[in-house]
C-alpha cells in the first residue's frame, strides 16, 4: 500500500520533471503540458542548436572584416524591423507599406536626443540609455494615433493607407529641416554612448583589440536578442493568440470577444516600436541619411524580409533579414567573376544594384507562388526529411 | 480668374483624367481578381517608354505609335498574370498583392535599363501650343489629356457594359465558379483584365510622357497617385474612379497654383502629399471610399 503510494508519487514527479523540462526523458516529442508544447525551446536538439548558433554569432567579428560586422549588424538591425512588420502583418493580418516611414521618425527621435544640436539642428546630446527608447516611443505613440483610422480600414484598403503614410513622412521629413538637414544635407545619426560608455572608440578585451564595428555589433547583438525573444514571448500569450485570431477571421475573432480595434492597435503600436529602434540604429550603422531614404523602397525591401523570410514566424523574419541583407554584397562579390554583372550603373548589361533589386522582386514572386512560407518553410522541409531519415517518402 | 481655369481647373482636370485612366486600369483588374496591381506604375512607363520608341525611334504617325505601344503593354501584362498571377488564383489577395509588388520591382528595374539616366519624349503632337477654350488660353496638352482619357475609359465601360465579352468579365467578378458554370473562360477573363489595364497604363504614360520636361524612369512613380485615387472612388467603382481622379487631380492643380503663396509654410512640393492627404481624410469617414461596395461578410 506505502509502496503503491510511493511508485505512484514517483510517476507523478516524472510527469511535473516532464513538464518543467519540455519532454520526458528519451523521448523529446512527448509534451504533456500545454506549456510543454508552446515552449520556445520544446525539443533539446533546438536547444542545443541555438546555444550553438549564440556562441558563433558572438565569435563572429573576431574573424570577419571591420565591414561585413557591419554588415551583420546590419542583419540584426533589419531582423529586428522585420520581427515589427511581422507582427503586424504577419500575426496580426494587417498589411503595412508604411514601416518605412516609422524607421525614419526613429531614427530621427534619436538623432534629435542623441545627436549633437548646433544652431540649425536640434539636438539634445543625451546618452543611448535614453535616445533607444525614445527612438521606440515616439514611433509608437505616433502608430498609437494612426491605429484607429487604420482599424477601421481593411485589407488592401489598409495596404494603401499605410503607403500614404510613407509618402505624407517623407514630405514632413523633407521639409522639417532644423530636425532632419533637409534634401541633399541630411544630418549626423545620434551619438551612440551607452552609460557614458562611448561605443565609437576600440577596447582591449582579454588581449584582442575590438574595432568600433565589432562593439556595436555586440550591442545590437544584445538589443536584437532582447526584441527577438520578447516578440518570440508576445505571439504566444493572450495578445499573441489575439492577433492570429484577427488575422483568420475577424468577424469569428469579434464573435469571440476578441476587441478588433484593441488587438490592432496593439499590433500598431508595437511594430511601430519595434521599426523606430531598428531606424535609429540602422542610421548609427550607415551614417549620414536624407530624408529621401525612408521611401517606399525600403518599406518594400521589409516586406520582403518578411515575405522571403516566412510570414508570422520570428526566425523566419530573421533569415529573411540575413537574405535581404547578404544578398547584395553576395551580388556584388560575384560581379567580379560573373560577366555580364558590372559595378558601374551605365555599362554592361545590368549593373549591381539593378541586378539585386530585380533577383528581390523575381524572390518574392518564387516564393510566394512556390513556398508561401519562405525560407523558414524551406528549413521546416529539410528538417522534416532528416527527422525522418532515411523513411522519408 | 483666367488663372484659376488654366492652371487650376483645365490643367487639373488634364492630370485628374491620367490619375482616372490609370485608377480604371486597377478598378478593372480588381474587380476581375481581387488583387491591386501595384505593378502598374512599371507598366505606366514601360508604355511611355514603348510610345517613345515607336514614336521617335521607328518614326510611326503618333496615334499608331500610341496604339502599338497599347498593344505591346497589353502583351506584356498577359504575360505577367499567366507567369506570375495565375498560380495565386485562391489564395489570399493580400499574398497575390505582394506578387504584383515583386513584379513592380523587377519591371522597375527592366524601365530602369531600357530609359537610362536621360530624359525622354514622347513625341506628342501638341507640345507647349495653347487653344483658346471660351476666351480662356489653355494648354492643348491638357485638353487632349482629358479628350483622349474620357474617350478611352468611355470605350472601356461601353465595352464592359454592352458586349458579350464584356458581360463575361463581369459575370466572373461577380462570382468566379458560376461563371464557370456558365461556361466563361474564367482564366482568359483573367488574362483580359490584365490586358485592358495594361494597355490602358501604356495610354496614360503616354499622356504623363507629354509633360513639357519629358519623362524618365522615376517618372513611374506619378502612377502610385491613381492608388489614393482608387481609395476615394472606392477599389470596385469605374465611376468612382473617374470622380475621384478628376477632384484630386483639381485639387493637385489648385494645390501647385495657390499654396506656395498662400500656405507658403507647408513647403515645397505640397501637391505631391495631397492626394493622400485627400485619401486618408476620405477613409476617415468612409472606410470604403465614395462609390465602394461595402464588403458584407458572411458568418
Amino acid at each position: 500500500m506505502t509502496a503503491g503510494t510511493v511508485t505512484r508519487g514517483r510517476s507523478t514527479g516524472t510527469v511535473i520533471r516532464g513538464r518543467s523540462t519540455g519532454a520526458v526523458r528519451g523521448r523529446p516529442l512527448l509534451r504533456t503540458s500545454y506549456a510543454a508544447e508552446q515552449a520556445i525551446w520544446n525539443t533539446p536538439a533546438k536547444r542545443a542548436w541555438t546555444l550553438a548558433l549564440v556562441v558563433a554569432v558572438l565569435a563572429l567579428p573576431f574573424f570577419l572584416s571591420r565591414d561585413l560586422t557591419s554588415l551583420m549588424t546590419t542583419v540584426f538591425i533589419m531582423a529586428i524591423a522585420g520581427i515589427g512588420l511581422n507582427l503586424v502583418t504577419g500575426y496580426a493580418g494587417q498589411v503595412s507599406l508604411g514601416h518605412a516611414f516609422f524607421m525614419g521618425l526613429g531614427a530621427y527621435t534619436a538623432a534629435v536626443f542623441g545627436g549633437a544640436g548646433d544652431d540649425e539642428l536640434v539636438g539634445l546630446g543625451l546618452d543611448m540609455a535614453v535616445w533607444l527608447p525614445m527612438a521606440g516611443v515616439v514611433p509608437a505613440l505616433v502608430g498609437l494615433v494612426v491605429a484607429p483610422l487604420a482599424a477601421r480600414v481593411r485589407g488592401l484598403y489598409l495596404a494603401i493607407l499605410t503607403l500614404g503614410l510613407v509618402f505624407i513622412g517623407e514630405h514632413v521629413f523633407k521639409e522639417a529641416r532644423s530636425i532632419t538637414g533637409g534634401v541633399g544635407v541630411g544630418r549626423a545619426p545620434a551619438e551612440p554612448v551607452l552609460f557614458g560608455l562611448d561605443l565609437r572608440a576600440r577596447y582591449h578585451v582579454f588581449g584582442y583589440i575590438l574595432s568600433r564595428e565589432a562593439v556595436f555589433y555586440f550591442v545590437c547583438f544584445a538589443i536584437f536578442v532582447v526584441m527577438a525573444m520578447a516578440a518570440r514571448n508576445l505571439v504566444r500569450s493572450k495578445p499573441g493568440r489575439a492577433f492570429a485570431a484577427v488575422r483568420d477571421r475577424d468577424v469569428a475573432a469579434a464573435l469571440m470577444g476578441v476587441s478588433l480595434r484593441r488587438t490592432k492597435t496593439l499590433a500598431f503600436t508595437i511594430s511601430s516600436f519595434y521599426a523606430g529602434v531598428a531606424g535609429a540604429l540602422l542610421v548609427v550603422v550607415i551614417g549620414r541619411v536624407t530624408p529621401t531614404s525612408w521611401d517606399l523602397f525600403l518599406s518594400i525591401d521589409l516586406l520582403a524580409v518578411i515575405l522571403i523570410g516566412g510570414i508570422a514566424t520570428i526566425s523566419g523574419s530573421i533569415l529573411g533579414a540575413a537574405f535581404v541583407v547578404l544578398t547584395p554584397r553576395l551580388v556584388s562579390e560575384l560581379a567580379d567573376v560573373v560577366p555580364f554583372i558590372s559595378t558601374s550603373p551605365s555599362s554592361g548589361f545590368l549593373s549591381v544594384f539593378q541586378l539585386q533589386t530585380m533577383l528581390f522582386g523575381a524572390l518574392i514572386v518564387l516564393f510566394l507562388v512556390l513556398e508561401p512560407r519562405g525560407l523558414y518553410g524551406l528549413w521546416v522541409r529539410v528538417r522534416n526529411y532528416w527527422k525522418a531519415w532515411p523513411f522519408s517518402y | 480668374m483666367t488663372e484659376l481655369i488654366s492652371s487650376g481647373l483645365v490643367r487639373g482636370m488634364g492630370i485628374g483624367s491620367t490619375y482616372a485612366l490609370l485608377a480604371v486600369g486597377f478598378v478593372i483588374i480588381y474587380r476581375a481578381t481581387g488583387v491591386i496591381n501595384f505593378a502598374q506604375p512599371a507598366l505606366m512607363i514601360l508604355g511611355a517608354y514603348a510610345t517613345s520608341v515607336f514614336a521617335t525611334g521607328v518614326g510611326m504617325p503618333f496615334p499608331v505609335a500610341v496604339l502599338a505601344a497599347m498593344a505591346v503593354l497589353a502583351a506584356v501584362g498577359m504575360a505577367t498574370e499567366r507567369v506570375a498571377l495565375r498560380p495565386m488564383v485562391g489564395r489570399q489577395p493580400f499574398a497575390a498583392a505582394m506578387v504584383t509588388v515583386g513584379v513592380l520591382t523587377v519591371l522597375f528595374v527592366v524601365a530602369h535599363r531600357l530609359i537610362g539616366t536621360q530624359v525622354r519624349t514622347v513625341g506628342d503632337p501638341w507640345g507647349l501650343e495653347r487653344a483658346s477654350l471660351f476666351g480662356v488660353s489653355v494648354a492643348q496638352v491638357d485638353l487632349a489629356k482629358i479628350v483622349v482619357s474620357l474617350v478611352a475609359i468611355g470605350a472601356v465601360g461601353l465595352f464592359l457594359a454592352r458586349s458579350r465579352l464584356g458581360l463575361a468579365m463581369r459575370a466572373t467578378s461577380m462570382d468566379q465558379e458560376v461563371a464557370l458554370a456558365q461556361g466563361v473562360n474564367v482564366g482568359r477573363m483573367f488574362s483580359l483584365a490584365w490586358g485592358i489595364s495594361a494597355a490602358l497604363a501604356a495610354l496614360a504614360g503616354m499622356l504623363v510622357g507629354t509633360s513639357a520636361g519629358g519623362f524618365e524612369a522615376i517618372t513611374a512613380l506619378v502612377a502610385l497617385k491613381a492608388l489614393p485615387v482608387i481609395i476615394v472612388g472606392g477599389l470596385d467603382s469605374i465611376k468612382g474612379a473617374v470622380y475621384a481622379g478628376l477632384l484630386i487631380g483639381i485639387a493637385e492643380a489648385l494645390t501647385r497654383t495657390y499654396q506656395p503663396r498662400y500656405a507658403e509654410w507647408l513647403g515645397a512640393n505640397v501637391d505631391v502629399v495631397v492626394p493622400y492627404v485627400i485619401m486618408i481624410v476620405v477613409l476617415a469617414f468612409r472606410p470604403y471610399g465614395l462609390f465602394g461596395t461595402r464588403e458584407v461578410e458572411r458568418v
